[in-house]
């Protein structure tokens, strides 16, 4: 379970405290699919580093599984990431100079893992890129890119993936399949997911949607994909 | 994360930047090439010393003196024979030598030696195998240098005073001695029998006197000496073994490595701070990664690790290197320095300097590379999400401990390696803060250009100027390191051009002057107007003509001269006893010359009146020697004839001026009977004249020595040009030291300029304004660089001339500013190499890659 408790975070601008995230506080569920929307400069990507542990928040706490974030250290967040979350980005972030296949073998080798490589070519199949093992990352297109960042996030097999406007670079097609992947993988592995995003239309794949604007949460609803899923289930 | 694993993941990240790591790792190359050379070469020369130790004494022990051996030593060693001790002798003077064809004189160092000579090692000559025929009859080896004086021949006959002698070959090699000695005066071995008929050593004549002994295995070296010792002591008899000739020899050679290790250490410094360069460059480049690895639940040790093991293979590839380059270097500096060194060296691989240099290499570029790398321990995971610029993702805590303990862990490096280069923890200390200091006063001038560019630059001048100026102070700058790397070069060259401008040009002016230019001397009491009609005759005229009367200390206020130097009571011992027992050559005249200043008491003018004492004038240096003070009463052995005199004044005298000085000057009527020689200084106009003169002179009277001063300041321009060779070797290494350094310094702000230059292209500048911009800013740190080096390699020329040659100083800019431009065309060069990609690319390729 993953709770923001009376979050908030400034930034010294000049002479000026800039307050980013005001008084931000929520629960997300362990298996939850939560979108949080909001217009650029509303404190989204701000709120998104919190609750990763990237940040510290100014004032407030971060749960996650019961530990206090902003009480461990960086290297001890680190360690913390490394175990329990898993990360998609906008502008993917491989590691340039590893192979699509050393990439995912990443977070596995941090945590001195024995069955790095096997792992690894395993989830890229599961993301169809078994034949791209070996290419770099700009030997791919974008949404080949993405996949193996999808791959890379899901290889620690976390418990929280957070994604930072996932889509943003691809076209549509593309980025629907990407979500489709990410919803595939959520089901499959029960992982929390905490998509952020300003397109409505992709939060709507969320169970759950929670609005920002200036820094502040203005609405946290349940989506029809929520009444759908259950339907489902 | 297993060990092996983190190997793994170093390699693989390495990928891409391994060339660019490697290249900014190899600064230090260079400054290991030159510990492994310099250590090398050291180690290989003092074990040719140790093998040729024997040869180059050439016997087992060898006594010297400045006079025949007096009758009681002489006996002594006379008696060794029937012990089995075989001797040989060999007596050094000068003389002029005449070639009989060509009818050309020049002064000569004459070695007579007798059968045997030498013990051990072997003199070539050329043809081969001409020194066991020298004994056989009234022939002379010379020094090839003659033969080109003389424009003469083997086979041409050669006057020495009133004999012949045929030159049988030239010499190739003498054991022991070193070949800048020939270019001071050239060497003539005759056999010693005919020193007779050459009639050379008369009254007054200088020659020093060698007896070499091979000892049987009963009696050793230090047996003979303790025999020996009272008789040669009180002899003024100088004895040399061959285990003190290797020892002075090996300790002169540690003294050479220790001058040469400070250059060698700088050079290593100066890599270490264009390894800081290089990696700051990498360490900017490597932040979103980091950001990355973070992000992916990497520590920051993990991520400090990782490139550290990075930094530690390309250190281990460029010291490396570095060695097999040091290895190529330690063959050519045996051919610099041959002139120099009196043995023959046998180049071979010394593993423990190879080893010393490679460690020392890689342990100051993993300092130096630490100071950049552990900045990314500051890069926050948030750069994942939201980019800040290079700098402002590596800022940490204002106060970092790892960075401090980087910071004294380089001072403590610097001043382990200064202990290790010295002999003892006082000048290993100063050694270290001697090479701190000037590598200090470097940065502080850059540092101190670099903040007044920013009050110079004015809003009216042109924009590319401005922009170029800018640039020397923009965040991220590398001025300091750039002037740093530059300035040192052109500091070590412009030292070494400026101070061997002045001493030629001390030559010049004291030929200047004294306006004679060639002076006879050991000219007999009875020659002095035969040689002045002689020269009157060529046309030259006779600027001086000073007696010379040799004599010895007989007595001091009534002590005699043999009791001073052994018996301690009266305080004379130990430092005077040389000055007590050597041979004065003293002149009279009532009054100063030019070269002389009074310090204390009054000077003879005018002479004074029996029954007082005749006066002496005393030089201040010797003196202080003999103890004296003024008032004095100096017995002297003039010829057997005692005169006794007074102190009345100490002079300061110059020495280095072309004309005859004098330790003491007597009032005249003490001297005037005296038998005595004379020192004529002539001016003679023209080459011709001054060789038609000399060989004239020779011709009537063989014993008198004439030398052409021009020869000399040309000879004094030559061995000048051999020492400042081997200085400027070491220089212009450090100055291509300088090379990689600037390279990584430059390519350290490339990012940053890249993104300008593109930004400035977006704007609607032309590839030509770009250009212009990197061109200004490029012309500026090179001429920052020159200039700071020129102004401390003029300081530096200043300091060695007032301290060590205690001569005037005067400024000589013209090489010093040839190096300096030199250094801004280079450091040109390599700025428009790295930044041609602002050229090449479009601004929206440029921008994407920014």
């Amino acid at each position: 379970m993953l709770e923001a408790r009376h979050l908030v975070k400034e930034y010294r601008s000049g002479d000026h405290q800039l307050a980013v995230l005001r008084d931000v506080s929520f629960v997300i569920p362990d298996g939850a699919f939560v979108a949080i929307v909001g217009p650029s400069g509303s404190g989204k990507t701000t709120l998104l580093g919190l609750l990763a542990g990237l940040d510290v928040p100014s004032t407030g706490t971060v749960i996650l599984d019961g530990e206090d974030l902003s009480r461990l250290s960086e290297d001890k967040r680190a360690r913390l990431r490394g175990a329990k979350v898993g990360f998609v980005f906008q502008s993917f972030q491989l590691i340039p100079t590893l192979t699509a296949l050393e990439n995912v073998q990443v977070p596995l080798e941090l945590r001195g893992d024995d069955g790095a490589p096997a792992r690894a070519r395993e989830l890229l199949d599961r993301v169809g890129l078994a034949d791209r093992a070996h290419h770099f990352p700009n030997q791919l297109s974008g949404g080949e890119q993405q996949r193996v960042a999808i791959a890379r996030a899901f290889s620690n097999a976390p418990r929280l993936l957070f994604a930072d406007e996932p889509t943003g670079n691809l076209d549509s097609d593309t980025g629907h399949r990407i979500v489709e992947l990410l919803e595939n993988l959520n089901r499959e592995s029960g992982t929390t997911i905490v998509l952020v995003t300003h397109d409505l239309t992709l939060a709507q794949r969320a169970q759950r949607i929670i609005r920002l604007a200036d820094g502040a949460v203005v609405s946290d609803t349940a989506t029809r994909a929520r009444d759908l899923k259950s339907a489902a289930g | 994360m297993r060990t092996s694993q983190l190997l793994a993941l170093a390699w693989r990240e390495s990928r891409t930047a391994r060339r660019r790591l490697l290249l900014y790792m190899s600064s230090i190359s260079l400054g290991v090439a030159a510990l492994v050379a310099i250590d090398s070469f050291a180690s290989n020369t003092q074990r040719s010393v140790r093998e040729q130790a024997r040869a180059l004494l050439g016997g087992d022990i060898a006594l010297t003196a400045r006079q025949p051996f007096p009758k009681p030593l002489a006996v002594g060693l006379d008696s060794l024979k029937r012990e089995g001790v075989a001797r040989a002798d060999v007596t050094t003077f000068s003389s002029m030598a005449l070639s009989q064809r060509t009818g050309l004189t020049r002064l000569s160092q004459i070695r007579a030696v007798t059968p045997g000579y030498p013990f051990y090692g072997q003199i070539l000559t050329s043809p081969a195998d001409q020194w066991a025929r020298l004994q056989s009859g009234r022939f002379a080896l010379v020094d090839p240098s003659l033969l080109i004086a003389l424009n003469g021949q083997v086979g041409d006959t050669l006057t020495l005073g009133f004999a012949r002698f045929i030159v049988i070959g030239t010499l190739r090699s003498v054991p022991g001695d070193v070949g800048v000695a020939s270019a001071i005066g050239p060497r003539i071995y005759i056999p010693a029998r005919y020193v007779d008929e050459t009639s050379l050593l008369m009254f007054g004549s200088r020659s020093d006197h060698e007896a070499l002994f091979k000892l049987p295995p009963t009696l050793p070296a230090q047996r003979f000496l303790f025999r020996f010792k009272q008789r040669m002591d009180s002899a003024g008899v100088r004895a040399r073994t061959v285990a003190e000739t290797e020892f002075n020899l090996t300790q002169a050679i540690d003294q050479l490595r220790d001058f040469l290790s400070v250059i060698g250490i700088v050079a290593l410094l100066l890599g270490g701070i264009g390894v800081a360069s290089g990696v700051n460059a990498f360490v900017m480049r490597k932040i979103d990664t980091v950001a990355i690895l973070r992000c992916l639940g990497a520590t920051s040790g993990q991520v400090l690790a990782i490139y550290l093991i990075q930094a530690t293979v390309m250190g281990l590839l460029g010291a490396a290197f570095g060695a097999v380059l040091g290895l190529g270097l330690q063959l050519l500096l045996p051919r610099v320095l041959a002139d120099f060194l009196p043995v023959d060296v046998h180049v071979s691989l010394e593993w423990s300097a190879v080893i010393t240099g490679m460690l020392v290499g890689v342990w100051v570029a993993l300092m130096f590379a630490l100071r950049p790398l552990v900045a990314l321990r500051n890069v926050s995971p948030l750069q994942t999400l939201r980019r800040e610029s290079d700098a402002d993702a590596l800022r940490g805590a204002r106060f970092d401990p790892v960075r401090v303990l980087v910071a004294v862990a380089i001072v403590l490096s610097i001043a382990a390696l200064g202990i290790t280069r010295a002999n003892d923890l006082t000048q290993g200390l100063g050694f270290a803060a001697g090479i701190g200091a000037a590598v200090g006063l470097l940065y502080a001038a850059a540092a101190g250009l670099s903040a007044s560019a920013r009050r110079v630059v004015q809003p009216n001048w042109p924009f590319v100027l401005r922009q170029g100026v800018a640039s020397l102070y923009r965040p991220g700058n590398q001025t300091r390191s750039v002037v740093l790397a530059l300035g040192f070069g052109v500091f070590l060259m412009s030292t070494v051009y400026q101070v061997q401008r002045n001493l030629l040009r001390t030559v010049d002016v004291k030929l200047v002057a004294s306006r004679a230019n060639v002076v006879f001397f050991d000219v007999q009491g009875d020659q002095g107007p035969g040689v002045d009609s002689l020269i009157r005759a060529s046309g030259a005229q006779v600027i001086q003509r000073t007696p010379l009367v040799p004599m010895k200390i007989s007595s001091i206020n009534g002590v005699p001269a043999a009791k001073l130097t052994t018996d301690t009571t009266h305080g004379r011992r130990h430092a005077e006893g040389w000055a007590m027992r050597r041979e004065f050559r003293s002149t009279y005249r009532d009054s100063l010359v030019p070269s002389e200043r009074l310090t204390a008491g009054t000077f003879h003018r005018g002479g004074t009146r029996a029954p007082a004492l005749p006066e002496v004038s005393v030089d201040k240096g010797i003196a202080q020697d003999l103890k004296l003070s003024i008032g004095d009463t100096i017995v002297w052995d003039v010829q057997s004839v005692l005169v006794p005199t007074r102190v009345a004044s100490f002079r300061e005298v110059n020495w280095t001026r072309f004309e005859p000085n004098f330790f003491v000057v007597f009032e005249p009527r003490a001297l005037e009977k005296a038998p005595k020689q004379f020192v004529v200084l002539a001016d003679v106009r023209g080459d011709a004249a001054v060789a038609r003169l000399q060989r004239d002179v020779v011709s009537r009277f063989p014993n008198v020595s004439s030398l052409d001063l021009t020869l000399i300041q040309q000879t004094v321009g030559r061995v000048l040009n051999k020492v400042t060779a081997a200085i400027r070797f070491m220089a212009g290494l450090s100055l291509a030291l300088g090379i990689p350094v600037l390279f990584s310094s430059v390519s350290a702000t490339r990012r940053e300029r890249l993104r300008e230059g593109v930004l400035l292209k977006v704007l609607g500048a032309t590839r030509r304004q770009v250009g212009r911009i990197m061109l200004a800013e490029y012309l500026l740190l090179g001429g920052l660089g020159g200039v700071v080096g020129v102004v401390l390699g003029t300081g530096g020329a200043w300091a060695l001339m007032h301290f060590i040659f205690k001569q005037p100083y005067v400024p000589a800019f013209g090489p010093a500013l040839l190096v300096a431009l030199l250094m801004m065309a280079i450091a040109v060069s390599i700025g428009m190499l790295t930044g041609r990609d602002v050229f090449r690319e479009t601004p929206m390729a440029a921008l994407r890659e920014a």
